[in-house]
């Protein structure tokens, strides 16, 4: 590996944390899957500078975060619209922009959205944990969240060329979540009429989301049964219901067991938009079967 | 058997007890080892194996139809790898549980070394592993306030369970004791995990 100092963190932003495509397969062992939320926005910032998906991208939230290059690099921004700038200069969002030696890139808060993310060319190379270079906010496991001063490693880029092919779109931000449910595996531990609210209600994006779980403000969900559930492996996307009634869906940094009833669990393909939603997007559920409709 | 459709990609298998579960996990870890089932994660507890992340909806689909006809063996009880622990029996909680227990501490420390447990799941932390062989008799509460520090390597009993916690967390459970040089959890070492689901562990008095 030719690990180099390749940026400086000038401003790590309110919170700004390594993700790839995440830690697969250690979940029986208390380790959740973690990686980028918004995976297209990770996928198409490392085409941009021609790294394979895999490798490590920054993800920022709301105030983004700005970098110091100490060496020669290309990077890319996507994600949440951002303005982005280049010792002060406007520079293209969604596009790769070069650095030289000492100049800093600025991306600014997200005009929409929450989540943008900063590629580098060659990816941001922190100490892999159990095959991964996410942090795991939940356990704690990958490197920790960005800090000003701190010095990133940058790998060697790789041969493809820079710019493209972006095989995805760069979605903006959703004003409204519309988010697809399929449902159980506990479903019938709600009453009908829960679940007449979870098809005809509207929540409210809370401010208390986060990478482990998007936290929603509005109508309760009752449940038909007040024993206790045991605890039971939960997946990504999981529609979690605590006894006050409240639903959460489970994100990239999700507990991998718990105690209480999953009312359903929207698709992976949809949590990309969740990633995006700022505090206060209305979110409504629509249901849909286990095959996607084509 | 019940199998519950999770999402596109999983399934939730619920048994009628741990037994069923322990017992049903070990056949699927049988079945993924030659390939004959192939998903991400498995992941067991109580009384339910979750099967996440299948490659299609039709993979998925398979398995569950498949699952119920599946010949099950009951869990042989010495089967599986043997790990022992070394306690320093010196827990905050020792006399609690022993008047909970209507023994002595020196008896509960009797008991806790001459039973033979087992790593049904994990999930509460990495490394952290539900052990389950303590009879229903001996079920002890969680302490009325959780302590918000509970040091790594501290033993502790809630319900039928024991546990060791891997790093420093707050928790609940009763402390009975402290686990001397066990790493119980090291990303460096694979599996990273010393306590895996099916692992069998003994407690021994480092008194």
């Amino acid at each position: 590996m030719s690990a180099r100092p390749g940026l400086e963190v000038v401003r790590a932003g309110a919170l700004t944390t390594v993700q790839d495509l995440g830690r697969p397969g250690f979940a029986h062992l208390g380790v959740t899957g973690s990686g980028a939320l918004d995976l297209p926005a990770h996928r198409a910032a490392n085409r941009l500078v021609g790294n394979p998906d895999a490798c490590a991208t920054l993800e920022t939230t709301l105030t983004g975060c700005a970098l110091r290059a100490l060496a020669p690099v290309v990077v890319a921004v996507t994600g949440a619209p951002a303005p982005v700038r280049v010792d002060g200069a406007p520079a293209p969002w969604g596009a790769p922009v070069s650095l030289a030696v000492g100049q800093v890139l600025d991306v600014g808060t997200a005009v929409a959205g929450v989540r943008s993310h900063v590629a580098v060319a060659g990816g941001v190379d922190a100490a892999p944990v159990l095959g991964s270079r996410s942090t795991d906010l939940l356990s704690g496991l990958g490197p920790a969240p960005l800090r000003d001063g701190d010095l990133l490693a940058v790998g060697a880029p790789g041969a493809a060329p820079v710019g493209g092919p972006v095989g995805v779109p760069l979605p903006g931000p959703p004003e409204e979540l519309a988010l697809p449910v399929v449902l159980g595996p506990r479903a019938d531990w709600f009453t009908p009429a829960a679940l007449t609210t979870l098809w005809r209600g509207t929540w409210t994006v809370s401010s208390a989301s986060n990478r482990v779980g998007l936290r929603l403000d509005g109508p309760a969900l009752e449940r038909a049964r007040t024993d206790e559930l045991a605890s039971e492996g939960m997946v990504l996307g999981a529609i979690q219901v605590p006894p006050e009634g409240r639903p959460i869906v489970f994100l990239a940094d999700h507990p991998v067991t718990g105690g209480y009833p999953v009312v359903g669990v929207v698709p992976a393909a949809a949590l990309a938009a969740v990633a995006q939603a700022t505090p206060g997007t209305p979110v409504r559920f629509t249901p849909s079967s286990v095959t996607p409709s084509s | 058997m019940i199998v519950h459709p999770v999402g596109r990609a999983a399934l939730l298998v619920e048994l009628d007890d741990l037994a069923g579960a322990q017992a049903f996990h070990a056949e699927v870890e049988r079945r993924r080892a030659d390939g004959r089932v192939v998903v991400r994660d498995v992941v067991p507890a109580a009384r339910t194996v979750l099967l996440d992340g299948f490659a299609t909806p039709d993979a998925a689909r398979r398995v569950a139809a498949d699952a119920p006809g599946w010949s099950v063996p009951p869990l042989v009880a010495d089967d599986g790898p043997l790990v022992t622990l070394r306690v320093r029996f010196d827990g905050p909680d020792l006399d609690d549980v022993a008047r909970c227990w209507d023994v002595a501490p020196a008896d509960v420390v009797a008991r806790l070394t001459t039973t033979e447990l087992r790593v049904a799941f994990g999930g509460f932390a990495p490394g952290f592993g539900y052990l389950a062989g303590l009879p229903d008799e001996l079920a002890v509460p969680r302490r009325a306030t959780p302590r918000t520090v509970v040091p790594a390597g501290a033993v502790a009993l809630a319900g039928t369970w024991a546990g060791v916690y891997p790093r420093e967390s707050p928790g609940g459970w009763q402390i009975v004791g402290t686990a001397v040089d066990a790493a119980l959890w090291d990303v460096d070492r694979d599996p990273p995990a010393l306590l895996v689901p099916g692992t069998r562990v003994r407690f021994e008095d480092d008194a």
